[in-house]
């Protein structure tokens, strides 16, 4: 039996995931301390409310309530780091050539479809698997963009007046902050999904997000 | 790529897999035994989750075991330098987007009651201004000094530092025609840098630096959504304008102090920006 270690994920690209986990979930904490002023937005279908963000519960189990100053005192210092991670992250991806990896290419949607199929047991037919699978590539950008939109729409609130056009560009302040907060539900979203997948995917792919290695079958002529 | 994509099926699952179709970088390694490989992992794992643990285990304790003082001042700090940035990029001239009449929210929200809790007397208030160049007491001005100067509206949309907003109809005069008016001073870059103001029982009380409060939409506001200010929304006078937050904008004007020291900030000592500006 041999074996040979592949190199999957690069330092670079490990420490600012890593990095940004944290940052993250600080812009999250300290924007849920801010919006708890403002409580407004609801989940609603037909009309119907089906979800208001956030029930009481929610706030006193985390001790949420008056700590607006100290949300703002927060975010507007974590804002910086979680931007210049996300910038140096797609400045990597692009001068390293990772984003070959990681961008959809022709076809990307179609076969990502394969991947649910087969992650939900419909279809036994394994879809390709690079380094990303098709479905992968897909939410792993939209995440990046994602991350973006949150920067943008940030800006559009927090200089409103400064950033005027581009605040009315977005449909105006109340729009902006709208379109933030519900950015903020998808990054909770995302989060939810990942680490399910990342459980279910199992400790060989999880540990090379740490050691950025795995180990493959060793037989066979490579390139 | 394309064509690959049609054949995707006859990807291979092994060495030659879907990363090389895809033209992805791999680099492995020679070939090495079952052992030395498991060795390899160990050893890269190890040193990541060490790493990882003591990075994460000095954050969260090395935050916790500072003390508050440094903490919150460290973040006031990071408010200064965000004012610093913001507003060396930002023109502070630039105007708030004006809407339509029609557009004003009714009925208007009312939040907030510091300073203006006791009955007020219109008749005897009075403003008084100090700091002014080349004064050495106080000028103290009635309404109807007020009033003389060049009636100005203003509708722009209202921004509470909770995150709500409404559009308000604003009329008084521009805080600029007033300093034009009443003192010596022919433009913002020879007046102090901050103008402290407060009510008249000194309960509340902010500070404004001077290009933000010289801004041409900020108003001393007699008039609101077309009707006489009401007592709730700071009559006789207050101030309104785009540029800072809800908080900024005192109502029932007392006092007003033209200054080199960056003034006190009720909202301020409570943990918020001082700068608090849009």
């Amino acid at each position: 039996m041999s074996a040979r270690v592949e190199e999957k994920h690069r330092a670079p690209i490990r420490w600012m995931h890593w990095i940004n986990f944290p940052l993250l979930a600080m812009m999250m904490w300290s924007g849920v301390l801010i919006y708890w002023a403002n409580p407004i937005y609801s989940l609603r279908l037909a009309g119907r409310e089906i979800f208001y963000f956030f029930p009481q519960g929610f706030y006193s189990f985390l001790g949420v309530p008056y700590r607006l100053a100290e949300g703002m005192q927060l975010h507007f210092f974590f804002m910086w780091l979680f931007t210049i991670n996300g910038i140096a992250y797609v400045a990597y991806l692009f001068l390293s050539g990772e984003f070959r990896g990681l961008l959809p290419t022709f076809g990307s949607l179609k076969r990502s479809f394969r991947v649910v199929l087969y992650e939900l047991h419909i279809s036994k037919q394994k879809p390709p698997q690079g380094k990303y699978n098709d479905a992968q590539r897909i939410v792993y950008t939209l995440v990046i963009l994602m991350g973006a939109g949150s920067v943008l729409t940030g800006i559009a609130i927090y200089k409103p007046l400064q950033a005027s056009l581009f605040t009315s560009a977005l449909g105006g302040y109340e729009w902006a902050r709208w379109e933030h907060f519900w950015l903020m539900i998808l990054f909770a979203a995302f989060f939810v999904v990942h680490v399910v997948q990342v459980a279910i995917a199992g400790w060989r792919n999880f540990q090379s997000m740490i050691t950025g290695v795995e180990v493959v079958k060793g037989e066979g002529e490579t390139e | 790529m394309k064509e690959a994509s049609e054949n995707i099926d006859k990807w291979p699952d092994g060495l030659e897999n879907s990363a090389n179709a895809l033209k992805e970088r791999r680099s492995l390694s020679a070939e090495m035994s079952d052992a030395e490989a498991r060795k390899v992992l160990a050893s890269r794992s190890r040193r990541g989750f060490l790493l990882g643990g003591v990075a994460a285990l000095a954050g969260i304790f090395g935050w916790r075991w500072l003390p508050e003082e440094t903490k919150v001042g460290f973040l006031q700090n990071v408010f200064r330098f965000n004012e610093s940035v913001t507003s060396a990029i930002f023109d502070p001239t630039r105007l708030s987007p004006q809407f339509p009449v029609e557009k004003v929210t009714r009925p208007s929200r009312v939040n907030g009651f510091l300073g203006i809790e006791s009955e007020i007397d219109l008749d005897a208030w009075r403003l008084n201004i100090g700091g002014i160049q080349g004064r050495s007491s106080d000028l103290v001005l009635t309404m109807d000094d007020i009033r003389k100067l060049p009636k100005t509206e203003s509708i722009t949309e209202f921004k509470c530092i909770e995150g709500w907003s409404t559009i308000v109809q604003w009329t008084g005069i521009r805080f600029s025609d007033f300093v034009t008016a009443y003192t010596p001073w022919k433009n913002p870059e020879d007046m102090p840098p901050y103008v402290s103001l407060a009510t008249p029982d000194g309960a509340y009380f902010v500070g404004w630096d001077t290009p933000s409060i010289m801004h041409p939409q900020t108003l001393l506001v007699y008039e609101m959504n077309g009707e006489m200010l009401t007592s709730n929304h700071g009559a006789p006078l207050r101030l309104a304008s785009p540029t800072k937050y809800g908080i900024k904008q005192l109502k029932r004007i007392g006092r007003i102090d033209f200054t080199h020291e960056r003034p006190q900030d009720y909202w301020a000592n409570e943990g918020y920006d001082w700068y608090s500006g849009l």
